[in-house]
């Protein structure tokens, strides 16, 4: 079963004038179809305002579909009875870390999720435990969150999520905030927990390093689904990616550059790693 | 600077009555408050100064934290205590100027000094050795019962421990909106009192705004995190009465019976 399926999704906002009249209506979601396998590692790219932020909000239920639907671990969002199976499935982490810690210390906001579950205290505590171990942010369980920096406080807002012991964990943006320390050391929490935990992973973003490791990315323009595919799939369309306001990794910005101008590389190439066997393999070729 | 503000006035130690639940502390709290009302006579206010001195004194926290409080109330103090001594009607003991002091008046006057004083150091030791959040916690445990008659006890005790929360965050929000508005040539701390409330305004109003927005992050951060009220709600840290505790309100109870009995019966205390 899918742990994420929408079919045929489309999500208006309705503008409306100071009287309440309805001003113009925008489509921000345009028939999104889009399935996610259990355990897969996802990447949802799109430059501002390409509703892939409002796409993500869907798989929680905290935003409905005007039309389609969204099932999550089989079970439709537009069920009212069942919004909180869904949430406590599908967890969501957002992109200000300062706006979604609400305990007054670290152990106490990651124990949030479980409270609000019921979970009984003896549970809550090993969860917290096992949620705090997995991010590496164990030692800090006494802190204030006001004392951490943006990267840590972001892993403290992973466990939150985590001690919820969701399926799938929904990251929109998560590093947007973040200085180049703490979206590595984010990202490497995430990558974990899909690599260790085999938590599902839908990973939002428009950094572009961050996706290389992604099982399969979507890229979202205009509120549609304008390429999906693995991530060397997407990255070997390098001019179709510019297009759509996109950057790419420089190393494969600079492999596409040689390629057009005579050298033959392959298409694709995502780390430097690649890039240097590549060479590698054309300067022996010569030989 | 602004980052290295306290909240509330916890003194971070170590002692037993830190480690007391914190209903007993408020339970506390307000018993002796009401001691100090209930007590007419001196030989009460000494079982009051000494239960106080006791708790202090068990609180290992530095006497000059508690004197702390009276600086701010000081004025006040001296207004009631010169009200009281000029103005209480009763046979006269002296003169000074035009105004009369009588017997009743210093009485009165002492005895109102010495309860303010006994009320607000009483109260310093609970805020002292008792963290918001436990406060909180214990405000909410105790009033659970108001929940009957439809008073949003969860609630209100959830609002109190998420802006205790924010408290830093906006601290900090108003430092740096302050820096811009200055690198922009604003002055915050000139002119008189009205401009300096007028320069108020290109602060406040990005606060407001900025306060708003995260106010509604936050709420939907919550939904996601399963938040629904208080109902079906377990707690990870519950508060759970031990053995210090029930003899903490123990001694409460002794406490309250010796002062009605020195303050009220007893009649070798009409010195005053």
């Amino acid at each position: 079963m899918k742990i994420v399926k929408t079919k045929d999704l489309v999500f208006e906002y309705i503008r409306r004038d100071e009287e309440g009249n309805v001003e113009g209506i925008t489509t921000a979601l345009d028939h999104v179809d889009l399935e996610v396998n259990p355990g897969d590692f996802i990447a949802i790219l799109g430059h501002n305002g390409s509703g892939k932020s409002t796409l993500a909000k869907h798989f929680n239920a905290i935003l409905m579909p005007t039309e389609g639907t969204v099932r999550v671990d089989g079970m439709d969002t537009g069920e009212q009875e069942k919004v909180w199976d869904i949430r406590q499935r599908a967890g969501m982490v957002f992109q200000n870390p300062d706006n979604q810690i609400i305990g007054q210390v670290v152990e106490e906001d990651v124990g949030f999720g479980p409270e609000n579950m019921g979970v009984p205290t003896k549970e809550i505590w090993e969860r917290v435990e096992e949620s705090l171990r997995a991010v590496g942010m164990y030692e800090y369980r006494k802190y204030a969150p006001n004392k951490l920096s943006g990267g840590q406080k972001q892993r403290v807002s992973i466990a939150g999520v985590l001690a919820m012991h969701p399926k799938c964990i929904v990251l929109d943006e998560p590093t947007a905030m973040l200085d180049p320390g703490g979206r590595r050391e984010v990202i490497r929490a995430v990558r974990a927990l899909n690599d260790v935990e085999k938590v599902t992973v839908i990973l939002i973003t428009h950094y572009m390093e961050e996706i290389i490791h992604a099982d399969k990315v979507f890229v979202m323009d205009g509120g549609k689904i304008a390429m999906q595919g693995t991530p060397r799939e997407i990255f070997s369309r390098v001019e179709k990616l510019k297009e759509l306001r996109l950057d790419v990794p420089k190393v494969t910005l600079l492999a596409h550059e040689l390629k057009k101008e005579g050298v033959p590389l392959p298409d694709g190439i995502l780390t430097v790693k690649e890039f240097v066997e590549a060479l590698d393999r054309l300067r022996s070729g010569r030989r | 600077m602004i980052r290295d503000i306290t909240l509330g006035q916890y003194y971070q130690t170590d002692s037993i009555v830190h480690r007391l639940d914190p209903r007993v502390k408020i339970a506390a709290t307000l018993i002796f408050i009401c001691s100090l009302f209930v007590v007419e006579q001196a030989a009460g206010y000494v079982v009051a100064v000494l239960f106080l001195a006791a708790a202090i004194k068990l609180s290992h926290v530095p006497f000059r934290f508690m004197i702390r409080g009276m600086r701010a109330i000081l004025f006040l103090l001296l207004i009631t205590f010169f009200f009281n001594l000029f103005l209480t009607p009763g046979e006269a003991a002296f003169q000074v100027w035009k105004l009369t002091v009588t017997k009743e008046g210093i009485a009165l006057a002492v005895k109102m000094a010495v309860r303010l004083s006994l009320l607000i150091v009483g109260s310093s030791v609970m805020t002292l050795t008792t963290t918001p959040n436990n406060l909180t916690d214990g405000l909410e445990k105790m009033l659970r019962p108001l929940q009957k008659c439809k008073v949003p006890v969860h609630e209100v005790a959830m609002m109190m421990s998420i802006a205790l929360r924010f408290i830093p965050i906006l601290l900090e929000e108003t430092d740096k909106i302050m820096k811009a508005q200055m690198a922009r040539g604003a002055s915050f701390d000139e002119g008189n009192l009205i401009q300096k409330a007028k320069s108020m305004v290109p602060l406040l109003v990005p606060l407001f705004i900025s306060a708003f927005r995260r106010a509604n992050d936050l709420a939907m951060a919550m939904e996601a995190r399963c938040y629904r009220g208080g109902e079906g709600r377990t707690k990870m840290k519950p508060l759970q009465y031990k053995g210090r505790d029930y003899a903490a309100y123990l001694i409460l109870a002794v406490y309250l019976a010796l002062c009605i009995v020195a303050g009220r019966i007893v009649p070798w205390g009409s010195i005053l």
